[in-house]
Protein backbone atom coordinates (compact mmCIF):
# COMPACT_ATOMS: atom_id res chain seq x y z
CA UNK A 1 0.00 0.00 0.00
CA UNK A 2 2.01 2.93 -1.30
CA UNK A 3 -0.54 5.68 -0.96
CA UNK A 4 -2.51 7.26 -3.72
CA UNK A 5 -1.99 9.94 -6.36
CA UNK A 6 -0.99 13.55 -5.49
CA UNK A 7 -4.56 14.68 -6.18
CA UNK A 8 -5.92 12.38 -3.51
CA UNK A 9 -3.16 13.35 -1.09
CA UNK A 10 -3.78 17.06 -1.48
CA UNK A 11 -7.54 16.67 -1.17
CA UNK A 12 -7.00 14.58 1.95
CA UNK A 13 -4.84 17.33 3.43
CA UNK A 14 -7.67 19.78 2.88
CA UNK A 15 -10.56 17.60 4.01
CA UNK A 16 -9.24 15.36 6.79
CA UNK A 17 -9.13 18.13 9.37
CA UNK A 18 -12.73 19.06 8.77
CA UNK A 19 -13.85 15.45 9.03
CA UNK A 20 -12.12 15.06 12.38
CA UNK A 21 -13.56 18.40 13.51
CA UNK A 22 -17.06 17.21 12.57
CA UNK A 23 -16.48 14.02 14.52
CA UNK A 24 -15.40 15.98 17.58
CA UNK A 25 -18.46 18.21 17.25
CA UNK A 26 -20.78 15.22 17.06
CA UNK A 27 -19.16 13.77 20.20
CA UNK A 28 -19.16 16.99 22.22
CA UNK A 29 -22.71 18.01 21.32
CA UNK A 30 -24.14 14.52 21.69
CA UNK A 31 -26.40 15.53 24.57
CA UNK A 32 -28.06 18.24 22.48
CA UNK A 33 -28.06 17.20 18.83
CA UNK A 34 -28.43 13.79 17.20
CA UNK A 35 -25.30 11.71 17.27
CA UNK A 36 -23.26 11.10 20.38
CA UNK A 37 -20.21 9.13 21.27
CA UNK A 38 -20.68 6.17 18.97
CA UNK A 39 -21.50 8.06 15.77
CA UNK A 40 -18.83 10.69 16.44
CA UNK A 41 -16.25 8.01 17.16
CA UNK A 42 -17.03 6.28 13.88
CA UNK A 43 -16.60 9.59 12.04
CA UNK A 44 -13.23 10.08 13.74
CA UNK A 45 -12.16 6.58 12.72
CA UNK A 46 -13.34 7.27 9.16
CA UNK A 47 -11.25 10.44 8.94
CA UNK A 48 -8.15 8.65 10.18
CA UNK A 49 -8.82 5.77 7.80
CA UNK A 50 -8.96 8.25 4.94
CA UNK A 51 -5.53 9.58 5.92
CA UNK A 52 -4.06 6.07 6.09
CA UNK A 53 -5.55 5.11 2.73
CA UNK A 54 -4.33 8.26 1.02
CA UNK A 55 -0.81 8.41 2.45
CA UNK A 56 -0.05 4.74 2.52
CA UNK A 57 1.28 2.15 4.86
CA UNK A 58 4.57 3.86 5.70
CA UNK A 59 2.71 6.86 7.08
CA UNK A 60 0.53 4.56 9.12
CA UNK A 61 3.62 2.86 10.59
CA UNK A 62 5.07 6.18 11.67
CA UNK A 63 2.22 8.38 12.82
CA UNK A 64 -1.01 6.43 13.28
CA UNK A 65 0.21 3.17 14.66
CA UNK A 66 -1.76 0.20 15.75
CA UNK A 67 -0.26 0.47 19.23
CA UNK A 68 -1.57 4.04 19.59
CA UNK A 69 -5.03 2.85 18.59
CA UNK A 70 -4.87 0.03 21.13
CA UNK A 71 -3.79 2.41 23.89
CA UNK A 72 -6.50 4.95 23.09
CA UNK A 73 -9.10 2.19 22.96
CA UNK A 74 -8.15 0.98 26.42
CA UNK A 75 -7.99 4.52 27.79
CA UNK A 76 -11.51 5.25 26.50
CA UNK A 77 -12.91 2.08 28.02
CA UNK A 78 -11.20 2.77 31.36
CA UNK A 79 -12.45 6.38 31.32
CA UNK A 80 -16.02 5.23 30.83
CA UNK A 81 -15.69 2.68 33.62
CA UNK A 82 -14.10 5.32 35.87
CA UNK A 83 -17.04 7.68 35.32
CA UNK A 84 -19.37 4.82 36.16
CA UNK A 85 -17.42 3.98 39.34
CA UNK A 86 -17.36 7.62 40.42
CA UNK A 87 -21.12 7.27 40.64
CA UNK A 88 -20.59 5.29 43.84
CA UNK A 89 -19.66 8.58 45.51
CA UNK A 90 -23.30 9.53 45.08
CA UNK A 91 -24.74 6.17 46.02
CA UNK A 92 -25.04 3.88 43.02
CA UNK A 93 -23.25 2.92 39.83
CA UNK A 94 -23.57 5.63 37.16
CA UNK A 95 -25.05 8.28 39.45
CA UNK A 96 -25.24 11.60 37.64
CA UNK A 97 -23.02 13.51 40.04
CA UNK A 98 -22.12 16.58 38.04
CA UNK A 99 -24.43 19.60 38.02
CA UNK A 100 -27.18 19.24 35.48
CA UNK A 101 -27.11 22.84 34.33
CA UNK A 102 -29.45 24.43 31.88
CA UNK A 103 -31.03 22.36 29.12
CA UNK A 104 -29.56 23.24 25.74
CA UNK A 105 -26.24 24.63 26.92
CA UNK A 106 -22.93 22.90 26.14
CA UNK A 107 -22.00 22.46 29.80
CA UNK A 108 -25.11 20.65 30.88
CA UNK A 109 -26.44 17.16 31.42
CA UNK A 110 -23.91 16.14 34.06
CA UNK A 111 -21.97 12.99 33.25
CA UNK A 112 -23.53 12.52 29.82
CA UNK A 113 -20.99 14.71 28.03
CA UNK A 114 -17.92 13.05 29.66
CA UNK A 115 -19.43 9.64 28.92
CA UNK A 116 -19.87 10.66 25.29
CA UNK A 117 -16.23 11.74 25.11
CA UNK A 118 -15.06 8.44 26.60
CA UNK A 119 -17.21 6.41 24.23
CA UNK A 120 -16.06 8.55 21.31
CA UNK A 121 -12.39 7.85 22.09
CA UNK A 122 -13.11 4.18 22.63
CA UNK A 123 -15.16 3.55 19.50
CA UNK A 124 -13.00 5.74 17.27
CA UNK A 125 -9.74 4.13 18.36
CA UNK A 126 -11.24 0.64 18.30
CA UNK A 127 -12.65 0.87 14.79
CA UNK A 128 -9.52 2.59 13.50
CA UNK A 129 -7.45 -0.19 15.05
CA UNK A 130 -9.58 -2.77 13.27
CA UNK A 131 -9.13 -0.87 10.02
CA UNK A 132 -5.36 -0.75 10.45
CA UNK A 133 -5.34 -4.44 11.32
CA UNK A 134 -7.24 -5.28 8.15
CA UNK A 135 -5.29 -2.93 5.90
CA UNK A 136 -1.72 -3.25 7.18
CA UNK A 137 -1.29 -6.50 9.04
CA UNK A 138 -1.41 -8.87 6.15
CA UNK A 139 1.23 -6.95 4.23
CA UNK A 140 3.45 -7.23 7.27
CA UNK A 141 3.25 -11.00 7.05
CA UNK A 142 4.62 -11.08 3.52
CA UNK A 143 5.07 -14.47 1.95
CA UNK A 144 1.79 -15.89 3.12
CA UNK A 145 -0.22 -12.77 2.53
CA UNK A 146 -3.65 -14.30 2.14
CA UNK A 147 -3.03 -16.75 4.93
CA UNK A 148 -2.98 -13.92 7.44
CA UNK A 149 -6.56 -13.01 6.70
CA UNK A 150 -7.98 -16.42 6.18
CA UNK A 151 -5.93 -18.35 8.69
CA UNK B 1 -51.62 8.31 0.02
CA UNK B 2 -49.30 9.82 2.55
CA UNK B 3 -46.16 11.03 0.70
CA UNK B 4 -43.87 9.79 3.49
CA UNK B 5 -45.45 6.35 3.31
CA UNK B 6 -45.05 6.38 -0.46
CA UNK B 7 -41.39 7.34 -0.13
CA UNK B 8 -40.89 4.58 2.44
CA UNK B 9 -42.40 2.02 0.10
CA UNK B 10 -40.16 3.17 -2.74
CA UNK B 11 -37.15 2.91 -0.43
CA UNK B 12 -38.22 -0.55 0.69
CA UNK B 13 -38.45 -1.66 -2.92
CA UNK B 14 -35.02 -0.22 -3.59
CA UNK B 15 -33.52 -2.01 -0.59
CA UNK B 16 -35.23 -5.25 -1.57
CA UNK B 17 -33.79 -5.04 -5.07
CA UNK B 18 -30.36 -4.20 -3.66
CA UNK B 19 -30.43 -7.18 -1.30
CA UNK B 20 -31.44 -9.54 -4.07
CA UNK B 21 -28.70 -8.29 -6.37
CA UNK B 22 -26.16 -8.48 -3.56
CA UNK B 23 -27.02 -12.12 -2.96
CA UNK B 24 -27.30 -13.20 -6.56
CA UNK B 25 -24.54 -11.31 -8.39
CA UNK B 26 -21.32 -13.13 -9.24
CA UNK B 27 -19.03 -10.12 -8.98
CA UNK B 28 -17.90 -9.58 -5.39
CA UNK B 29 -17.41 -5.83 -5.80
CA UNK B 30 -20.95 -5.36 -7.16
CA UNK B 31 -22.24 -7.34 -4.22
CA UNK B 32 -20.40 -5.12 -1.72
CA UNK B 33 -21.69 -1.96 -3.39
CA UNK B 34 -25.25 -3.28 -3.32
CA UNK B 35 -24.91 -4.00 0.40
CA UNK B 36 -23.80 -0.39 0.82
CA UNK B 37 -26.83 0.85 -1.10
CA UNK B 38 -29.10 -1.16 1.18
CA UNK B 39 -27.37 0.39 4.19
CA UNK B 40 -27.92 3.91 2.93
CA UNK B 41 -31.55 3.06 2.21
CA UNK B 42 -31.88 1.90 5.82
CA UNK B 43 -30.42 5.20 6.97
CA UNK B 44 -32.98 7.15 4.93
CA UNK B 45 -35.78 5.03 6.36
CA UNK B 46 -34.59 5.83 9.89
CA UNK B 47 -34.53 9.51 9.01
CA UNK B 48 -38.04 9.45 7.59
CA UNK B 49 -39.39 7.61 10.62
CA UNK B 50 -37.99 10.30 12.91
CA UNK B 51 -34.85 8.67 14.35
CA UNK B 52 -32.00 11.04 13.40
CA UNK B 53 -29.59 9.52 15.93
CA UNK B 54 -29.92 6.10 14.38
CA UNK B 55 -29.80 7.52 10.86
CA UNK B 56 -26.52 9.31 11.58
CA UNK B 57 -24.95 6.25 13.20
CA UNK B 58 -26.14 4.00 10.38
CA UNK B 59 -24.73 6.24 7.64
CA UNK B 60 -21.29 6.70 9.21
CA UNK B 61 -20.93 3.01 10.08
CA UNK B 62 -22.03 2.15 6.56
CA UNK B 63 -19.37 4.44 5.05
CA UNK B 64 -16.57 2.92 7.15
CA UNK B 65 -17.68 -0.66 6.53
CA UNK B 66 -18.02 0.03 2.82
CA UNK B 67 -14.50 1.49 2.64
CA UNK B 68 -13.05 -1.54 4.43
CA UNK B 69 -15.02 -4.03 2.33
CA UNK B 70 -14.19 -2.36 -0.98
CA UNK B 71 -10.53 -2.26 -0.01
CA UNK B 72 -10.51 -5.93 0.94
CA UNK B 73 -12.32 -6.89 -2.27
CA UNK B 74 -10.06 -4.81 -4.52
CA UNK B 75 -6.80 -6.03 -3.02
CA UNK B 76 -7.93 -9.63 -3.20
CA UNK B 77 -7.11 -10.65 -6.70
CA UNK B 78 -8.47 -14.14 -6.63
CA UNK B 79 -11.75 -14.82 -8.35
CA UNK B 80 -14.46 -16.36 -6.31
CA UNK B 81 -15.49 -19.58 -7.88
CA UNK B 82 -19.17 -19.60 -8.34
CA UNK B 83 -20.43 -22.83 -6.89
CA UNK B 84 -23.45 -24.31 -8.52
CA UNK B 85 -26.03 -24.59 -5.83
CA UNK B 86 -29.20 -26.51 -5.97
CA UNK B 87 -32.18 -24.37 -6.85
CA UNK B 88 -34.61 -23.85 -4.03
CA UNK B 89 -37.69 -26.01 -4.05
CA UNK B 90 -40.56 -24.30 -5.80
CA UNK B 91 -42.83 -24.82 -2.83
CA UNK B 92 -40.45 -22.97 -0.52
CA UNK B 93 -40.27 -20.02 -2.90
CA UNK B 94 -44.06 -19.93 -3.17
CA UNK B 95 -44.36 -20.06 0.62
CA UNK B 96 -41.93 -17.17 1.01
CA UNK B 97 -43.77 -15.14 -1.62
CA UNK B 98 -47.04 -15.84 0.12
CA UNK B 99 -45.71 -14.71 3.51
CA UNK B 100 -44.31 -11.58 1.90
CA UNK B 101 -47.59 -10.80 0.17
CA UNK B 102 -49.43 -11.27 3.46
CA UNK B 103 -47.07 -8.87 5.23
CA UNK B 104 -47.38 -6.27 2.49
CA UNK B 105 -51.15 -6.60 2.48
CA UNK B 106 -51.22 -6.36 6.25
CA UNK B 107 -49.06 -3.28 6.40
CA UNK B 108 -50.97 -1.52 3.67
CA UNK B 109 -54.35 -2.19 5.23
CA UNK B 110 -55.36 0.50 7.69
CA UNK B 111 -56.14 -0.87 11.12
CA UNK B 112 -59.38 0.99 11.67
CA UNK B 113 -61.37 -1.89 13.10
CA UNK B 114 -58.67 -3.24 15.45
CA UNK B 115 -59.16 -6.70 14.09
CA UNK B 116 -56.43 -8.94 12.77
CA UNK B 117 -55.05 -6.14 10.62
CA UNK B 118 -51.61 -4.89 11.40
CA UNK B 119 -50.71 -1.38 12.37
CA UNK B 120 -50.15 0.82 9.30
CA UNK B 121 -46.53 1.00 8.32
CA UNK B 122 -44.72 3.98 9.78
CA UNK B 123 -47.30 4.57 12.47
CA UNK B 124 -45.55 3.59 15.68
CA UNK B 125 -47.21 3.17 19.03
CA UNK B 126 -45.83 6.57 19.97
CA UNK B 127 -48.76 8.29 18.29
CA UNK B 128 -51.30 6.63 20.52
CA UNK B 129 -52.53 8.56 23.51
CA UNK B 130 -53.40 7.37 26.98
CA UNK B 131 -54.31 8.87 30.31
CA UNK B 132 -51.24 10.29 32.01
CA UNK B 133 -52.08 8.62 35.31
CA UNK B 134 -52.01 5.23 33.62
CA UNK B 135 -48.48 5.75 32.36
CA UNK B 136 -46.92 6.77 35.65
CA UNK B 137 -44.85 4.10 37.43
CA UNK B 138 -46.64 1.99 39.99
CA UNK B 139 -47.21 3.74 43.28
CA UNK B 140 -46.58 7.20 41.91
CA UNK B 141 -48.92 9.93 40.89
CA UNK B 142 -48.75 11.59 37.54
CA UNK B 143 -46.43 14.58 37.67
CA UNK B 144 -47.94 17.95 38.21
CA UNK B 145 -48.33 20.10 35.18
CA UNK B 146 -48.40 17.13 32.86
CA UNK B 147 -51.08 17.07 30.22
CA UNK B 148 -53.97 14.73 30.87
CA UNK B 149 -53.13 12.53 27.89
CA UNK B 150 -49.65 11.24 27.22
CA UNK B 151 -48.05 9.24 24.42
CA UNK B 152 -48.61 5.56 25.06
CA UNK B 153 -45.35 3.89 24.18
CA UNK B 154 -42.38 2.09 25.64
CA UNK B 155 -40.95 5.46 26.62
CA UNK B 156 -44.28 6.88 27.68
CA UNK B 157 -43.47 6.99 31.37
CA UNK B 158 -40.19 8.71 30.66
CA UNK B 159 -41.84 11.23 28.38
CA UNK B 160 -44.55 11.86 30.94
CA UNK B 161 -42.03 12.48 33.68
CA UNK B 162 -39.96 14.56 31.33
CA UNK B 163 -42.45 17.31 31.95
CA UNK B 164 -41.97 17.35 35.70
CA UNK B 165 -39.29 19.41 37.34
CA UNK B 166 -36.81 16.85 38.59
CA UNK B 167 -37.07 14.02 36.10
CA UNK B 168 -36.93 13.36 32.41
CA UNK B 169 -35.20 15.93 30.29
CA UNK B 170 -34.92 18.42 33.11
CA UNK B 171 -33.57 15.71 35.36
CA UNK B 172 -30.75 14.71 33.05
CA UNK B 173 -30.28 18.14 31.53
CA UNK B 174 -29.89 16.65 28.08
CA UNK B 175 -31.82 18.32 25.31
CA UNK B 176 -31.43 15.11 23.31
CA UNK B 177 -33.84 12.60 24.88
CA UNK B 178 -32.02 9.67 23.32
CA UNK B 179 -28.75 10.53 25.04
CA UNK B 180 -30.60 11.20 28.28
CA UNK B 181 -31.83 7.63 28.21
CA UNK B 182 -28.68 6.02 26.81
CA UNK B 183 -26.18 7.61 29.15
CA UNK B 184 -28.19 8.37 32.26
CA UNK B 185 -31.27 6.20 32.71
CA UNK B 186 -29.86 3.19 30.89
CA UNK B 187 -26.13 3.92 31.17
CA UNK B 188 -25.57 0.37 32.37
CA UNK B 189 -26.79 -0.96 29.01
CA UNK B 190 -24.46 1.43 27.24
CA UNK B 191 -21.58 0.09 29.33
CA UNK B 192 -22.49 -3.38 28.14
CA UNK B 193 -22.64 -2.19 24.56
CA UNK B 194 -19.21 -0.57 24.89
CA UNK B 195 -17.93 -3.85 26.29
CA UNK B 196 -19.32 -5.69 23.28
CA UNK B 197 -17.46 -3.33 20.94
CA UNK B 198 -14.29 -3.76 23.01
CA UNK B 199 -14.47 -7.55 22.90
CA UNK B 200 -15.17 -7.46 19.15
CA UNK B 201 -12.08 -5.32 18.56
CA UNK B 202 -10.04 -7.68 20.74
CA UNK B 203 -11.31 -10.58 18.67
CA UNK B 204 -10.21 -8.90 15.44
CA UNK B 205 -6.75 -8.27 16.90
CA UNK B 206 -6.49 -11.87 18.04
CA UNK B 207 -7.46 -13.27 14.64
CA UNK B 208 -5.28 -10.91 12.59
CA UNK B 209 -2.28 -10.68 14.90
CA UNK B 210 1.25 -11.04 13.69
CA UNK B 211 3.06 -11.70 16.95
CA UNK B 212 3.41 -15.33 17.88
CA UNK B 213 2.36 -16.64 14.50
CA UNK B 214 4.89 -18.04 12.07
CA UNK B 215 4.16 -19.28 8.61
CA UNK B 216 3.76 -22.87 9.70
CA UNK B 217 2.20 -22.16 13.04
CA UNK B 218 -1.21 -23.05 11.66
CA UNK B 219 -0.07 -26.54 10.74
CA UNK B 220 1.45 -27.17 14.11
CA UNK B 221 -1.52 -26.00 16.06
CA UNK B 222 -3.72 -28.28 14.05
CA UNK B 223 -2.07 -31.35 15.47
Amino acid sequence: MQGMSPIVKNMTRLVAGFIVLFGVYIVLYGHMTPGGGFAGGVILAGGLALVVLAFGEEFARKALTHEAAKTADSIGAMLFLLIALLGYAGGVFFTNLLPVGEVGKLFSAGIIAPCNIAIGIKVGAGLFGVFVALAVFRRAGAGSSTGMIEG
Amino acid sequence: MDPVLLLLLVLLGFMLAGSLIAVETRDLLSSVICVGAVGFGTSLVFLLLGAPDLALTQVVVEILVLVVLVRVVITRRDETHATSRATLPVGLVLLALGVMAAIVFGTLATGEDEGLTMRPFGDPLLNEQAEASVMAPAGEKAPEGAPARMPKSAGGAFLAHGLSESQGSRGTGAANYVMGILLDYRAYDTLGEATVVFVAVLGVYAVLRKVGRSRHAGNESDR
